[in-house]
Formats: structure tokens, C-alpha cells, sequence
């Protein structure tokens, strides 16, 4: 009996000796979803497992509000997942982990995401904290049935905000639609048109300077085009403060003409329209400055807090590796930020001509953008400029407010937030 | 007569049976409680009872509001108190710093001041109607009248619902395309932005909001009205008083204990207001429906550079003001209870 005993007890501690020699080590990603990335995700970190049994990817599937609002209060408590998706780079740039020393190949790492390694690392810095996992890019959405049915002409590559907004009023008019152009209620949204019109944002000392004649000729236009009617006065006057509000659904339902929105809406419109009409991504509308949409995205970084720092290496670096990101952007239908797989183009999986084509122009447009609109991107103080625009512009939209008064509040509300996070 | 003692026997014996945990229970409390008892004395007793509730209160609201005041006297952007710096009292001066309180455009905090004014705005006029409204909801309903019960529940129906929900379902009807729009299209009226109107935005934030809420205190004063005695109302009649009469004789005074009650809660109430007003306008149109509430939340949370230091110092100030009205109540339930027990 006492040797039975003991054969057991051996048999077990060698059971449990042996199952932690192959205990995997567990990778988290903190992720969320707009549409069907998640799933793509989860089949290409099965490949990753399958090829990798040392490392266990486990995915935290969670509202983008736990992202807004709970990861911030992790980070700064020193704790969070390995890897997370988040939208926020630039203002958490110090929680994220520098991947440079633990990448097999740093240099082809860097190589590929060069445009966007800024956006989330502190100014000056060389750290290769992640990448992008989609690029955005604003510009505008067309109902290409209303403008066929009136009879007008879309706007094509040079054509100026006058014009987008006299072939849209047109095509209103014509189609008896409520809304000829709607515009995303987002700072973010108003500052491609601003930079198109000639605004500098950022002042010779690296300070906020946003008030300028380039960004007064697209406030102006703005403020007219609700007066006369052109824009629907609830979206952009409809909310308070910095509040988001868009125009999906009105343009889902044909009431829109043009809606300057961004390449984010591809996958959900070619879900919601289907067939009902056909519609596509326009050229980006020109200023006497630049032609330019604003880019902007979410990002996969890695955490500095993490346990594993090498094993989360070798995950993100086969996540961003070409073929990875081949596969992910076709499947999800979003912009790739991986500038081999942009330059080579990419055959977007669905069977909705309109989303080749919308996503065709999008991409053209994410490398012709304005390099002013790139930097924003990098720029720390971007946040702040973005919701004061908003909130102050919405005031003047739902007639609270004159321009100029709007202005000079706009520059106060930028001093403060500066100071504020300076104190 | 045997066989019901038996019956009688067996309920018995089942109900002891079923009383066991709570006996041991009992009895394994005995010991540590007479420990206790001999540890502080009878007159330490209440403490003790009280302890684990006090030690919930200071967790979850006391130290909050002492962590809200240390806030309110920092500045800076980070989040956890030791990457803050001290500034006094800067963000009070902040919200406070205006040539003319009656103009919020010329406050350095415009926002706060603007949604000041809305608030109070709010608060006037919702209280106002919410308690009118329920006090005509309430005597109608006290009355004998065919499915009585039905009527109160579709009345009380709205307060069971969220007030996420309650917003959503408003703003689909109010929406450019929504509901009443159709009706209206459909009468040959035009169509109107309820939601994008200054004047209409807020009329619809009361309406809403009193449609929400009047079922609640509609009870409230059901109760009061259903405990007055009857024969009061039976005497007036036979003296011939008229409804108006009995109404301001009878009816008001005794049910003003209740209506003090139901004006406080709807006050304290009303200050708070933020989710179904959130959901329906979002604050806007502009600023026009932006409640103090949405101010402390967009401008601790909703920004990208939070300003955590001004939020904390609007909503102290806020709570001060609803510190007053729960003083108000505390006091208006003393006098009651003094004048009851007199």
C-alpha cells in the first residue's frame, strides 16, 4: 500500500512538472469591434497558435467605452492587458512598450508603418510601440443615384468646396431630398477642409495656432451653408459640446446627397444600402491650399506593463507582418496602414461594387494627403484643438453665437486645456 | 376533531423542522454577539448595529466626496492624485469668475453658467408642472371610475422603463423623420426639428421628462389622498360644499405633507437631471439643454485632455445646492412629524 502511494504521488508531480514545462504563456489583447474585425482576428491568431504552442493569445472582446474610459485608469495604475486596440495614441504614448529590442526584424518593422510610428510615440522618440491596424481618412460619401437621376455631374479630382456644395444643392433640389450635404459633427471631420482652405493649426513655437484666414474661410463656409440650408442644422448645431453626431442614417435612407464623412462607413453602408441605390467615395474636395481628407485610425500597441515583453513582441510582429495584414484588411474592409500592402493595392473581399470602388478613392486619398494633415495626427495637442473647434462652431451653428466670438472662445478654450495639462 | 389535532400535530412538527437553520444560526450568533455585548455594554450596541451600514456609507460616499473636494483643489490632467499638482481654490475662481452672472457669455466657464441657467430654467418649470400634473393625475384616479387599476398602471407604466430608453423612444418620435413629423406631414402641416429648435429642444426635455416621472409621484399622492378619511368629504357633502370648496378645504391641507415631499424629491430630482435629457438632445440645440450634469461629465470625461479638477469643483458646487434642498426636506419632515406628535 505505501509503495502504491508513493508511485502515485510521483506519477503525479511528474503530471504536474510536465504540464508546466508546456504551460503556454498567455498573451491578452484588449480589443474591440466596429464590425467583423474581431472575428478575422481571432482565425489569424489560431494560425498564430497552431505555429506558436508556447504562446496562448487570448482576446478580450470589450465596448469601445471600456477602451475610452476604463483603460486610461488601468494604464495609469501601472496595470492593463499585453496588447490592446485603441484610438487614443498619441495622449498614452508613455504606457506603451518599445518593441524595438524584442522584434526579430525592427528595421522592416519600421520600415512598413514609417507614416504612422509618430502617432503613437512621444515627440522624438524612436520606439516602435505597435501599429496601425486600419487607416481612416475623411472625404466624401455620394449618393452617385441622386446625382445620376438629376442629372449632375459628381465633382471630379480638383473640384473646390463651392462646387461640391453647389453640384450637392443640385442635386437636393432636383431629388427633393431633405439634406443636399451633411458633414460628421467632429473637430477631427472640420480640420481636413480647414487645411484644404489654407489653416496652419500649429504656430511657429509648436503651440496651437488655429485661428487663421485658411481656418476662417471654412468656418465661414460652414456657418452659410447651415443658413442657406445646405447642411441640416440638427447634426452640427443638433448636440452640445464636443457630442458626435453623424448623418449615417439619413444617408442610409437616401435623403443625402454628399456626406463628408470618412472610409469607416464603407463596410456598414455596403451592409445597411445593399442594392437599395448606388453610392461611392468622391475625391476629396480642394481648398486653394491642398486637396486633403484627414487620416486618423486605430492602433495595436503594445503595453510596457506587460509580464511577457518578448513573447507580445513576437505576436505583434506576426500581426503586422505582410501577409497578415494582406489578409486582415481585405477581410474587414478596412484601409491598410502597412505601406507594402498599400503600394502593392489590396483586393478587398466583397461582392458590392461599390465598396471597391469607395475603397479604391479612399485609399488613393490616404497617399495624397496634405502632410499637415499627417502630422495632426502626431500632434499633441490635436485633442484639444478638435473639441474646442466643435463645441464653439455647433454654438455658432445653432445661432448662440457670432463667428468672431466663436474664435476668439475657440483660442481660449485651446490656451486653457494647454495650461491645464502643462500645470 | 383527533384527526385535526393530528393535522395540527404535523404542521407543527414540519415548522420546527423547517425553523432549524434559523435556530443554529441564532445560536452560533450568540456567542460572539454576547462577547460583544460585554465588550461595549447594551448602550454600545447600537453602534455595533449600525457599523457594517456606516462602513458602507463612508466607502461609497463619504470618501468619494472627500476624494471629489481633493480633486476640485488640483489641476493637471492626470488621473490619479500623485501625478496632480495643488492649485487652492483656481478651478473655483475658474466657474466663479463672471462680470455678470445673468449673462453666461461674459463667465470665464460659459458653458457651466449657460447650463446654470438651463438648469434653473428646468427646474422651475418641470417641478412645476410635473406637480401639477401629478396631483391632477392622482385625483383622478382616486375617484370610483371603470378600470381604475388599468389607468393607474398605464400612468405609473413610463417610470418602469430606463431613462436610456425613455430618451430613444422620444427621439425616434421627434427625430426629422420620427413619428410626429409623419402625423403632422400626413395632416398637411409642415415638418418641424423639434430637437434642433432652441425653444422646442427644451420644451421637449420638461415634456419628457414629466411624462417619465409623473407616474411616481402620481402614487405618492394617490397614497395621501386615499388615507384621507372619507367621512370628512361625506360631512362636506351633506353641508352642501361645493368641489372647489372641498378641494381647497379638505383635500389640499391634508394632503400637503405629501405634496412637500413630492415637490422635494421632484426638486432634487430635477437638479440631477441628466440621462434622458442626454439621450434625447445630446445638450444641444448649441448649448441650450446642456444641465449642469452633462458639464461635469463632458468636461471630466468626454474630452481627450481631461479636466477632472473643474469637473470635481462643479459638482461640489452642485452638491451644495442639493445638500440645501435635502436640509429643506429634512426640516419640512420635522416640523411634520413635531406637528403630528403635538
Amino acid at each position: 500500500m505505501k509503495g502504491f502511494k508513493t508511485l502515485a504521488c510521483g506519477a503525479l508531480a511528474l503530471a504536474l512538472s510536465a504540464s508546466t514545462a508546456f504551460a503556454a504563456t498567455e498573451v491578452r489583447i484588449m480589443w474591440y469591434s466596429d464590425g467583423n474585425e474581431g472575428e478575422v482576428l481571432q482565425d489569424i491568431v489560431k494560425r498564430f497558435e497552431a505555429q506558436n504552442s508556447d504562446i496562448k493569445v487570448v482576446i478580450d472582446n470589450v465596448a469601445f467605452g471600456i477602451i475610452k474610459d476604463q483603460l486610461p485608469v488601468q494604464l495609469e495604475a501601472g496595470r492593463g492587458p499585453d496588447i490592446v486596440r485603441v484610438v487614443e495614441l498619441k495622449s498614452q504614448a508613455k504606457h506603451w512598450l518599445d518593441l524595438r529590442p524584442h522584434l526579430k526584424d525592427a528595421a522592416t518593422f519600421e520600415k512598413n508603418f514609417s507614416n504612422t510610428l509618430d502617432w503613437m510615440r512621444d515627440d522624438g522618440s524612436n520606439a516602435l510601440p505597435g501599429f496601425m491596424t486600419q487607416l481612416t481618412i475623411t472625404g466624401p460619401l455620394v449618393n452617385t443615384t441622386l446625382f445620376e437621376q438629376a442629372n449632375v455631374p459628381v465633382p471630379g479630382d480638383k473640384a473646390t468646396w463651392d462646387e461640391w456644395a453647389d453640384a450637392a444643392r443640385k442635386v437636393a433640389k432636383s431629388q427633393q431630398i431633405p439634406i443636399a450635404l451633411a458633414f460628421d459633427r467632429s473637430g477631427h471631420r472640420f480640420m481636413g477642409p480647414a487645411i484644404s482652405m489654407g489653416a496652419k493649426v500649429i504656430g511657429p513655437d509648436g503651440k496651437p495656432a488655429v485661428i487663421d484666414d485658411g481656418f476662417k474661410a471654412m468656418a465661414q463656409r460652414i456657418a452659410d451653408w447651415h443658413k442657406d440650408g445646405t447642411m441640416p442644422k440638427e447634426i452640427w448645431g443638433g448636440v452640445a459640446g464636443t457630442t458626435y453626431k453623424g448623418a449615417n442614417d439619413e444617408f442610409v435612407n437616401g435623403q443625402v446627397a454628399v456626406y463628408f464623412s470618412g472610409s469607416w462607413q464603407v463596410a456598414q453602408f455596403s451592409q445597411k444600402i445593399g442594392d437599395k441605390f448606388d453610392w461611392s467615395a468622391g475625391s476629396e474636395p480642394c481648398g486653394p491650399a491642398a486637396c486633403t481628407g484627414m487620416p486618423g485610425g486605430a492602433g495595436l500597441v503594445a503595453v510596457k506593463y506587460t509580464q511577457h515583453p518578448k513573447e507580445v513582441a513576437r505576436v505583434m510582429e506576426y500581426l503586422a507582418s505582410e501577409p497578415v495584414v494582406r489578409e486582415f484588411s481585405e477581410r474587414t474592409l478596412f484601409l491598410p496602414a502597412h505601406q507594402g500592402v498599400a503600394a502593392k493595392g489590396v483586393d478587398f473581399k466583397s461582392n458590392d461594387p461599390n465598396v471597391k470602388k469607395s475603397l479604391d478613392v479612399f485609399l488613393k486619398a490616404t497617399q495624397t494627403a496634405s502632410p499637415l494633415a499627417l502630422k495632426m495626427q502626431s500632434y499633441k495637442w490635436s485633442g484639444a484643438i478638435f473639441a474646442a473647434v466643435i463645441s464653439r462652431l455647433g454654438q455658432v451653428v445653432a445661432g448662440e453665437a457670432k463667428l468672431d466670438d466663436a474664435y476668439a472662445r475657440i483660442d481660449d478654450d485651446i490656451k486653457q486645456k494647454v495650461a491645464e495639462a502643462s500645470r | 376533531m383527533a384527526l385535526v389535532t393530528e393535522e395540527r400535530g404535523q404542521a407543527s412538527s414540519l415548522s420546527s423542522l423547517l425553523a432549524l437553520p434559523f435556530h443554529w444560526f441564532m445560536a452560533a450568533l450568540n456567542a460572539p454577539m454576547s462577547f460583544v455585548q460585554r465588550r461595549f455594554g447594551i448602550g454600545g450596541m447600537g453602534v455595533v448595529f449600525l457599523a457594517p451600514n456606516m462602513l458602507i456609507f463612508g466607502v461609497f460616499v463619504l470618501i468619494p466626496v472627500a476624494i471629489n473636494v481633493a480633486y476640485s483643489l488640483t489641476g493637471g490632467t492626470a488621473i490619479f492624485m500623485d501625478g496632480r499638482h495643488f492649485v487652492g481654490l483656481d478651478q473655483y475662481r475658474s466657474l466663479l469668475n463672471c462680470e455678470n452672472y445673468a449673462i453666461p457669455s461674459t463667465c470665464q466657464e460659459d458653458a457651466f453658467w449657460q447650463s446654470v441657467h438651463n438648469t434653473a430654467f428646468f427646474v422651475v418649470v418641470q417641478v412645476t408642472v410635473l406637480v401639477l400634473a401629478a396631483l391632477g393625475t392622482a385625483l383622478v384616479l382616486n375617484r370610483e371610475m371603470r378600470s381604475r387599476g388599468f389607468w393607474r398602471s398605464v400612468f405609473f407604466f413610463p417610470v418602469l422603463l430606463s431613462p436610456v430608453v425613455v430618451g430613444l423612444i422620444w427621439k425616434w418620435i421627434l427625430q426629422r423623420d420620427g413619428l410626429l413629423n409623419a402625423i403632422l406631414l400626413d395632416f398637411g402641416f409642415e415638418r418641424t426639428l423639434w430637437l434642433a429648435e432652441r425653444h422646442w429642444a427644451m420644451f421637449w426635455a420638461i415634456f419628457v421628462s414629466v411624462w417619465a416621472h409623473l407616474g411616481f409621484y402620481t402614487l405618492i399622492l394617490l397614497a395621501g389622498l386615499q388615507a384621507i378619511p372619507r367621512d370628512l368629504y361625506e360631512a362636506a357633502m351633506m353641508d352642501g360644499t361645493g368641489r372647489l370648496r372641498t378641494f381647497w378645504r379638505i383635500t389640499l391641507p391634508l394632503l400637503w405633507p405629501n405634496l412637500l415631499v413630492v415637490v422635494i424629491l421632484a426638486l432634487i430630482r430635477a437638479v440631477q437631471i441628466f440621462d434622458e435629457a442626454f439621450v434625447l438632445t445630446g445638450g444641444g440645440p448649441g448649448t441650450s439643454t446642456m444641465f449642469i450634469t452633462q458639464y461635469i461629465y463632458e468636461t471630466g470625461f468626454a474630452h481627450v485632455l481631461r479636466n477632472l479638477g473643474l469637473a470635481s469643483a462643479a459638482s461640489i458646487l452642485m452638491g451644495i445646492v442639493l445638500v440645501a434642498l435635502t436640509a429643506l426636506q429634512l426640516a419640512v419632515s420635522n416640523r411634520r412629524a413635531k406637528k403630528e406628535g403635538a
